[in-house]
């Protein structure tokens, strides 16, 4: 074992992480811990742009995007936040501007915006440009102009380092756990403040836009130490993935016209949506999906639909919507160069010749660790603060994403909140002292740890995390209900268990152990799916991404509020709640 | 279908040398990812099996390896690449030129390094506006190109001059430089050609495209090192603008879709 000592640690090194990492350095002794190389993080995957009201293309209020990102977590979002989120996400934008990140330009040479999905002028009048990009990657050039930036500063890096314990003494946080994957050795993180930037849990479910790495381990480690996860009921199902892998399929292929056909070759959105159709937002889209397949409606009788991009079916429902304008291959070709590459690899199909098979896919975690707008973690339903604890971007929840969130805002939320964990980590830390490490602070992860690599019952890690894969998609995924998500409980419950007694691991030495890391990260997941399960089940309203056949309606008078999950000693979740903050918008109901 | 998979094994904790390992893979789809291959094996077959991944379509750049002898990121190589009949062999192996740890994973550390070389990031010390600093269409279209990469290593672990020389900064570290040398905005370019002009610096490369076959993203590489080394002469460049940029405006109207 060895024992490193730094003011700051951060677990995690996706947009969130390296943008706190890049503040926290300027003022006190930083480290960064991750998993991966720092570049390989998911923010990289992100595509279409970040928000922010600079005005660049027409005329925009940093309060019109707060008021779009409230409305589009129905109303579960916290207020302030959302505020935070919109006004800091100017100066966020400008400021990756000038750490060099190459937003593509307007004719004037200003950073170019585009319209995106649910952002609109003066309150859902119109749509707006608003989205600042690079090309359609994004999230691409943001991982890598703050990995540069880190580089330049000089941040030091533990590079696949994987943290496996928050080190608690006395109630008060003091270090992490982590193994060095190159040697399988343990180290300690002694720190005065620690903070979480890990990420999503796609991988709870089957089919997923994830990353294999995001497994949720930064959640599941402040979990097992005594901390709420928030919200937790509340995940995004995309509608648009390639089917059987997940991968993203842009909103941008409807944006451009492209429709959604089921088995019977019906354009079925007309159905749910009658007004904008195939553009509703992405619960409903998701929902809608959903539905046709398990009435049998899929194509073959599979459970996937098409999306049609190809120019004779686009034209001919412009024609019919009386629109004048038309698409060619050219147009395809230079508008969705990305997705024509992905399902020409993945899938042999040209888009231009033949509609994309597609499904809807586990996309992102609106709940996570509950923090404040300061970015400290807070422990109850009086937002208590956890001092010297952080967490920001996927794996924490604000929140500013509420019950769905915006397309764009992922992007926002990293940078704003990650800057505000790095600005408050120096302050704290100026004043704070280290917390003493406990006698053996490695002792009972190494327990566990020991246990995996010497595995030797029957089940694999593969078949465990497929059959929780499937229990969350069939009860916990798009479409819930009661029954359906007590018999998930039960199952994961079940399968937790033989997770601990029948766990079979073939690699037993120290040295990229990755079997036994696949089996720490299912176990990541599988603590995970159970709140998931625990807090969904629970909630008997329709709200954003949770939509429950036996509870269709939004109940404002109930569950206007916040779930926060408990992890007892005895091993079970309890549930508490918390008021949402109201500023100035009042709860209505969403009409697109 | 059946495939053979054959992969180049080394465990540090128990074997002597590296060796080639063969599993027979049955109901295997055309359309199957290497990277699927790999994982039936290392989820059913043999945990011990090691390799990195992690976004699986090509975005992150950890899953760069030799397959059938060519530099390919296993989760953007398809089994219908390799095996055209019902059944047939694939060959996977550690990229070359980086120490080989286990199996498939190799030290990246020497790639980061020269990496980091190249001073890698924006450099422009004079106060930023109060809004962006301005750049035309033009002049971010002529360094695009670089900006797609991915720092997988494909290419600096295909070049024979990087083979012959781990001193060499290689492709991807001059991918990155260019990216910076060329942006209007950055004032640290000739701290870069500098950097370039040394002994292990650009002129190393022997222009043999290998580089260019490699990159999962389609980087014109050895084009961006040879705007580089005309820049290292003093030659004024200006680099090739994007295909992106160049095709045919088409309207306005998909700038607006959603993402």
């Amino acid at each position: 074992m060895q024992t490193h000592q730094f003011d700051a640690v951060i677990v995690g090194a996706g947009g969130a992480g390296l943008m706190a990492a890049l503040y926290a350095s300027r003022g006190v002794k930083t480290a960064v811990i991750s998993k991966l190389y720092p570049t390989r993080s998911h923010t990289g995957a992100a595509q279409g742009g970040i928000g922010a009201a600079l005005g660049n293309e027409e005329e925009d209020n940093p309060e019109w995007h707060a008021y779009d990102t409230v409305k589009g977590g129905d109303y579960l979002v916290d207020q302030d936040a959302a505020e935070i989120l919109a006004r800091e996400a100017i100066d966020a934008v400008y400021e990756l501007e000038h750490f060099g990140l190459p937003f593509d330009r307007t004719p004037e040479g200003k950073i170019a915006q585009r319209r995106f999905g649910g952002h609109t002028a003066e309150h859902g009048k119109r749509p707006i440009r608003r989205a600042c990009h690079a090309a359609d990657r994004t999230g691409h050039m943001i991982l890598q102009t703050l990995y540069q930036q880190c580089i330049k500063n000089k941040v030091e890096f533990f590079d696949e380092y994987h943290a496996v314990d928050l080190i608690m003494n006395d109630g008060k946080p003091a270090g992490i756990v982590a193994i060095n994957i190159a040697t399988g050795e343990l180290h300690v993180f002694h720190a005065k403040a620690i903070m979480f930037g890990t990420g999503g849990w796609g991988k709870v479910w089957s089919i997923t836009s994830n990353a294999y790495t995001l497994t949720g381990d930064g959640n599941s480690i402040c979990f097992r130490r005594g901390i709420p996860m928030e919200d937790m009921e509340f995940y995004q199902f995309h509608p648009t993935g390639i089917y059987r892998l997940g991968i993203l399929i842009t909103e941008g292929v409807r944006g451009e016209g492209g429709v959604l056909i089921n088995g019977k070759g019906e354009r079925f959105m007309t159905k749910y949506a009658p007004t904008i159709k195939d553009l509703a937002s992405r619960d409903v889209v998701s929902r809608a999906i959903y539905t046709e397949i398990q009435e049998g409606n899929g194509v073959g009788g599979e459970d996937y639909v098409y999306l049609d991009i190809t120019p004779k079916t686009v034209n001919k429902f412009l024609e019919e919507a009386g629109e004048s304008r038309r698409i060619d291959r050219d147009y395809i070709e230079s508008k969705l160069p990305d997705i024509l590459d992905f399902c020409r690899t993945y899938l042999g199909v040209d888009p231009v010749e033949e509609p994309m098979p597609v499904q809807p896919t586990a996309h992102y975690a609106m709940g996570g660790i509950p923090t404040n707008i300061h970015a400290e973690v807070v422990i109850d339903e009086k937002n208590t603060v956890m001092r010297g604890l952080y967490a920001a971007g996927e794996c924490a929840c604000v929140s500013v994403h509420g019950a769905n969130r915006l397309g764009t805002n992922s992007l926002v939320d990293l940078v704003v909140f990650g800057r505000r964990a790095g600005q408050n980590i120096v302050e704290y830390c100026k004043q704070a002292d280290f917390t003493p490490l406990p006698a053996n602070p490695t002792s009972e992860v190494e327990v566990e740890i020991e246990r995996l690599r010497n595995a030797n019952g029957n089940t694999r890690v593969a078949d465990l995390r497929i059959a929780m894969q499937k229990t969350m998609t069939d009860y916990v995924g798009i479409f819930r209900t009661g029954d359906g998500m007590q018999k998930a409980v039960d199952e994961v419950r079940a399968l937790k268990e033989k997770y601990r007694t029948d766990l079979k691991i073939d690699d037993r030495g120290k040295v990229f152990n990755h079997d036994m890391l696949e089996a720490w990260e299912l176990g990541s997941l599988l603590d995970l799916a159970e709140v998931t399960a625990v807090a969904a089940l629970e909630r008997t309203e329709s709200r954003g991404g949770h939509a429950r056949g036996d509870y269709e309606k939004r109940d404002d008078a109930n569950w206007l509020k916040h779930s926060l999950a408990h992890l007892q000693a005895d091993g079970n979740i309890t549930l508490t709640y918390k008021p949402v903050t109201i500023t100035k918008y009042e709860p209505k109901e969403r009409v697109y | 279908m059946e495939v053979v998979l054959r992969v180049r094994r080394f465990n540090p904790e128990t074997d002597q040398k590296a060796y080639w390992a063969e599993y027979t893979l049955n109901d295997i789809r055309r359309t199957d990812r290497v990277l699927d291959l790999l994982h039936h094996v290392k989820w059913y077959i043999d945990g011990t099996l090691t390799l990195r991944r992690s976004c699986a379509h090509g975005i992150c750049g950890s899953d760069a390896m030799r397959i059938n002898g060519v530099n390919r990121l296993a989760c953007k190589a398809l089994v219908k690449d390799y095996v055209k009949g019902e059944r047939g062999k694939i060959e996977v192996a550690p990229i070359l030129g980086l120490p080989v740890i286990k199996d498939l994973i190799v030290d990246m550390e020497p790639f980061f390094d020269h990496y980091r070389e190249v001073m890698p990031y924006f450099i422009n010390d004079s106060p930023p506006p109060e809004k962006e600093r301005l750049q035309s269409q033009e002049e971010r279209a002529i360094f695009d190109e670089g900006t797609k990469c991915i720092l997988c290593a494909a290419c600096t672990t295909s070049c024979p001059s990087f083979w012959a020389n781990g001193t060499y900064v290689g492709p991807a570290a001059i991918v990155q430089a260019h990216r910076f040398i060329f942006d209007s905005r950055d004032t640290g370019g000739q701290e870069r050609l500098a950097i370039l002009s040394e002994n292990n610096g650009v002129w190393r490369c022997r222009t043999i495209y290998n580089c260019t076959s490699a990159c999962p993203r389609d980087i014109p590489v050895t084009q961006l090192i040879a705007d580089v080394k005309m820049a290292a002469t003093g030659v004024k460049v200006v680099p090739e603008p994007s295909p992106r940029f160049t095709a045919e405006k088409v309207g306005t109207e998909a700038e607006d879709a959603p993402r």
